[in-house]
């Protein structure tokens, strides 16, 4: 803890006297003091929670992977040309195979921390993906995405999908049997695409499957295209990040129109900076202890093996499961074959997934009408319709997961594997609707619980009998700090109905679009509580304070015990 | 809008309290927490750069074939080394911020993300200023023409990419040909039906795969090798006769109760392999289409659409097994051209 009475300035200590030409230098022809000044940078605030931290793991994975993959690139060698394998890996000696899996045994096996750093990175990236998705249902959950940051939800969409394609390029690379059957299906799913579908196939393969070109082009794809754009783009969401100022949770002071937090220098720096050496520990001793991808277990690829068991990785699963899950359907007309079965599960719905989550903040704003800025995250449960979708889209993602993998499910609890199938081809519709269901429910009950801990304060945990015998529970208010923070949200909306005719009686213009927003926001509002009104806590004061004389004043003094975990020190 | 703002905080229940007031820390309070923090996080970094210098003993000292508790002792103290150290920089560094670096909380103020209109204002008149001297919006035939060779730069940039590959046209076909022996996938050896019991299922290549030429060179090898394999893969099965319902034209493809199928999924194009003596299924572990092999390769279950193509078996002088022709279906995953080039087959037989 320093005051400013006990502060040493920079400029007197013997670095700063030392370092004050150098950096008198550099200002001289970059103006880094007056950028500096100007965009309050080195002092900016920064707001803090816990589910701050997510997008954090995400980009400190990604500079994880930047620092393995350049190692990584040492060795590999992106070629298909055959070669013989003679290395220390014995089992797979006298074998032939291509370059790209050979060096990649090598990196595994002759290379020396070869294998530590291969394990990282394929660990870090299994995080780079889980991180970011996870990182974006709580911005989805908190409705974090409302004006102004739009345009950074849809960067983040963006930085998601080119996460998914590059870690399906780099798992392709090694050119074992496990990535050339994930290659295989690519193939499928390209020949699948309507009208173009073989003209695709043969150019991204060079020719007929699986070709020789596949993995130096996927090498570069997943080198030196989508890590440029990922750069890019993290550097972008990182820009509007800083431009819009952090959201933070409502509370005591804490305001739309403030934020509240600790500065970049020196609190943030120190706790963003550690937390890289946390997440790239972190990954280290994953790739110390867990085992991934052992691809000298699985062998050089072959078009006519497989394993059973075949899986992509976890953030593949989704498709993998929808393509399972899905009837066979194929059909022929205008003379062409049209693979319903592999172009609807593999191109259609995940871009329907995708299109749906890019758009949601503008459908939600189209819905309410609400055009202010906000930069108070709103809790879940003040959001019911909200979070309620969200929990349903998690379900559908949920059960096509499953599906992915209902031959391990089917093995390893001794199910039927039809039966597992046509549970998410039914549930796949219909369980979303139940989750949707609950959880809106959920979070009005929620909503009425808070209205009531401000209304008639919290469970003391004194009980107390009365003279006939009775007894209660006595309550206290809530702290008016916690009070605060539990009213700290919108309003909702007085719905009415839009007019069927404009001020001269003639039919309004735009009235069905109207009515359908009209009836769009009827149903986002459903159920929904409000939170106390000015009266209510008025009246519910006098009613807590005279309530039918108790025996024994609380006392300002005192503290109360209380199961539900509200802050005893009023 | 602040009237409307100031409103609607009167009718706010509940009024901001504001921000309460600051809590000191132990290590704020009391100097001695403030040195045992002090001295457990430099504790932190002093190990963390052991940990360090046992990472550059460990590689130079441990063999890489040794093992330690089933891992190889290499890759799992070099990990432990690096990922501890690490790990404790990064702990010590937050345990710095979280107990010693000052902890009062500040308040920055908002703005708005939009522009004021003086800025907006200042920014059009120069846009307009730029335009204008431009003669943008006075020289249509100018600007229309660049728009026009800019749409064509379309052009060179689509058709640099036609030689990304061949175009998609007369490789469906697969190696398979009348009289080609039909040979066990491992050892290549030829496959007579005293070999097969009822109920075993063989994987199998056509012979080509394992042809030497004259120098001794394998006739396919490489990437040749992979894309034929990719179409050309079978599996021999044995039946009962009496379990197989051959459709039309097909009682004779089979001997005594063995049958040839494509290996090739016709879903996405996994090998098949998971058989199912029973039933006479056959399940692709990819993505568990289920093709009954007794009848005719219909499919009984999952994404795939078409049958299994069959391959027309019989017998060579000596005894083996060999193809009559060559699939008179299309084998693998459809494509968009699958039902014209199916025609051309019918055609054909």
């Amino acid at each position: 803890m320093s005051t400013v009475d006990e502060r040493t300035n920079i400029e007197d200590t013997e670095f700063g006297k030392k370092a004050a030409g150098p950096v008198g230098w550099l200002d001289d022809r970059l103006g880094l003091a007056g950028a500096s000044k100007r965009s309050h940078l080195l002092r900016k605030v920064f707001p803090e929670h816990w589910s701050f931290m997510l997008g954090e793991i995400a980009l400190w994975s990604f500079v994880v992977l930047l620092l393995t993959g350049t190692f990584l690139t040492f060795w590999f060698q992106p070629s298909m040309a055959e070669t013989t394998y003679n290395g220390s890996y014995t089992p797979l000696n006298g074998l032939e195979m291509s370059h790209a899996y050979a060096s990649t045994l090598d990196i595994s096996f002759d290379v020396r921390g070869g294998l530590l750093i291969r394990q990282i990175h394929h660990w870090a990236a299994a995080l780079f993906v889980a991180a970011m998705i996870v990182h974006m249902l709580r911005v989805m959950f908190t409705g974090a995405y409302r004006k102004p940051r739009e345009i950074n939800w849809l960067i983040g969409i963006s930085l998601m999908v080119l996460g998914l394609v590059e870690g399906f390029a780099g798992y392709s690379l090694p050119d074992d049997l496990l990535s050339g059957t994930g290659l295989r299906f690519v193939d499928g799913l390209l020949r699948s695409i309507p009208i173009v579908g073989s003209y695709l196939e043969y150019f991204i393969f060079g020719g007929e499957f699986p070709g020789d070109v596949i993995i130096p082009r996927l090498y570069m794809v997943h080198i030196l295209l989508i890590p440029a754009l990922l750069l890019a783009l993290i550097g972008a969401h990182m820009i509007l990040l800083v431009y819009h100022k952090h959201t933070q949770w409502g509370g005591p002071g804490r305001t739309e129109k403030n934020v509240v937090g600790y500065p970049m220098l020196p609190v943030y720096a120190a706790k963003a900076g550690g937390f890289f050496f946390v997440v790239f520990g972190f990954t280290a001793l994953m790739g110390a202890v867990l085992q991934i991808n052992p691809i000298w277990a699985y062998g050089p690829y072959n078009p006519s093996e497989v394993t059973a068991g075949s899986q992509p990785d976890w953030y593949m699963g989704f498709v993998e499961g929808a393509v399972r899950i899905m009837p066979n359907w194929e059909s022929t007309f205008f003379n062409y074959t049209w693979s319903w079965n592999v172009f609807f599960p593999a191109a259609v719905l995940p871009g329907l997934f995708l299109g749906v989550g890019a758009a949601w903040p503008f459908i939600e704003q189209w819905i309410t009408g609400d055009k202010r800025e906000h930069h108070l995250l709103e809790r879940p449960r003040n959001a019911p319709f909200r979070t309620a979708f969200i929990v349903a889209a998690m379900t559908a993602y949920g059960v096509l997961w499953i599906g992915g993998g209902n031959d391990i499910i089917a093995t390893k609890f001794h199910l039927s594997l039809n039966a597992i199938t046509w549970f998410c081809r039914i549930g796949l519709f219909v369980l979303p609707v139940v989750t949707f269901m609950i959880t809106k429910r959920i979070c009005i009950g929620l909503q009425r619980a808070d209205a009531n801990r401000i209304l008639h304060g919290y469970e003391t945990g004194v009980i107390e009998r009365s003279p006939d015998g009775g007894f209660t529970e006595r309550h206290a208010p809530l702290p008016v700090g916690s009070q605060y923070s539990l009213t700290n949200h919108d309003r909702l909306p007085v719905l009415e109905a839009p007019p069927e005719t404009d001020h001269n009686g003639v039919a309004a213009p735009h009235s069905r679009m109207a009515k359908l927003r009209a009836k769009a926001r009827e149903i986002y509002y459903d159920g929904s509580v409000d939170k106390p009104t000015v009266e209510d806590v008025h009246h519910a004061e006098e009613h807590l304070r005279d309530h039918d004389g108790h025996p024994v004043e609380l006392g300002d003094e005192f503290q109360g015990v209380s199961e539900s975990g509200v802050p005893r020190v009023h | 809008m602040s009237d409307e703002l100031d409103q609607l905080t009167d009718a706010e229940p509940i009024k901001d309290p504001g921000l309460p007031a600051h809590q000191h820390r132990p290590t704020d309070v009391d100097p001695a927490q403030e040195l045992r923090a002090e001295r457990q996080i430099t504790g932190m970094f002093t190990v963390a750069s052991l940990l360090l210098i046992g990472f550059c003993v460990a590689y130079i000292m441990i063999d890489k074939d040794q093992t330690f508790l089933g891992w190889s002792a290499m890759n799992f103290t070099l990990g432990a080394t690096l990922g501890g150290a690490l790990l404790l920089m990064g702990v010590g560094i937050i345990q710095w911020a979280k107990k010693l670096m000052g902890d009062d909380e500040m308040v920055e103020l908002r703005h708005p993300a939009a522009s004021t209109a003086e800025e907006r204002a200042a920014t059009l008149e120069d846009l307009n200023a730029g335009i204008n001297e431009s003669g943008f919006g006075r020289r249509p035939l100018i600007r229309r023409s660049l728009f026009l060779s800019m749409s064509f730069l379309a052009l060179p940039t689509v058709i640099m990419l036609r030689d990304m590959g061949p175009l998609p046209y007369g490789h469906k076909n697969t190696v398979w040909k009348k009289g080609m022996r039909v040979v066990n996938d491992v050892a290549g050896t030829p496959i007579k039906p005293s070999d097969l019991q009822v109920g075993q299922l063989v994987n199998a290549e056509p012979a080509i795969m394992y042809e030497k030429d004259k120098d001794g060179e394998a006739v396919l090898h490489g990437t040749e090798l992979l894309q034929e394999k990719s179409k050309a893969a079978v599996i021999v099965v044995r039946m009962k006769p009496e379990a197989i319902t051959p459709s039309k034209g097909r009682e004779n493809w089979g001997i005594d109760g063995i049958l040839c199928y494509s290996k090739i999924c016709t879903h996405v194009g996994c090998p098949i392999s998971l058989w199912e003596q029973q039933t006479h299924h056959l399940l692709c572990p990819c993505h568990q289409s289920t093709f009954d092999l007794a009848d005719n390769g219909k499919v009984v279950f999952g994404p795939a659409h078409r049958p299994l193509p069959q391959l027309p078996l019989a017998l060579d002088s000596e005894g083996y097994l060999i193809a009559v022709s060559d699939f008179p279906e299309v084998v693998g995953p459809s494509y968009p051209e699958l039902a014209r080039d199916q025609k051309r087959l019918d055609d054909k037989s």
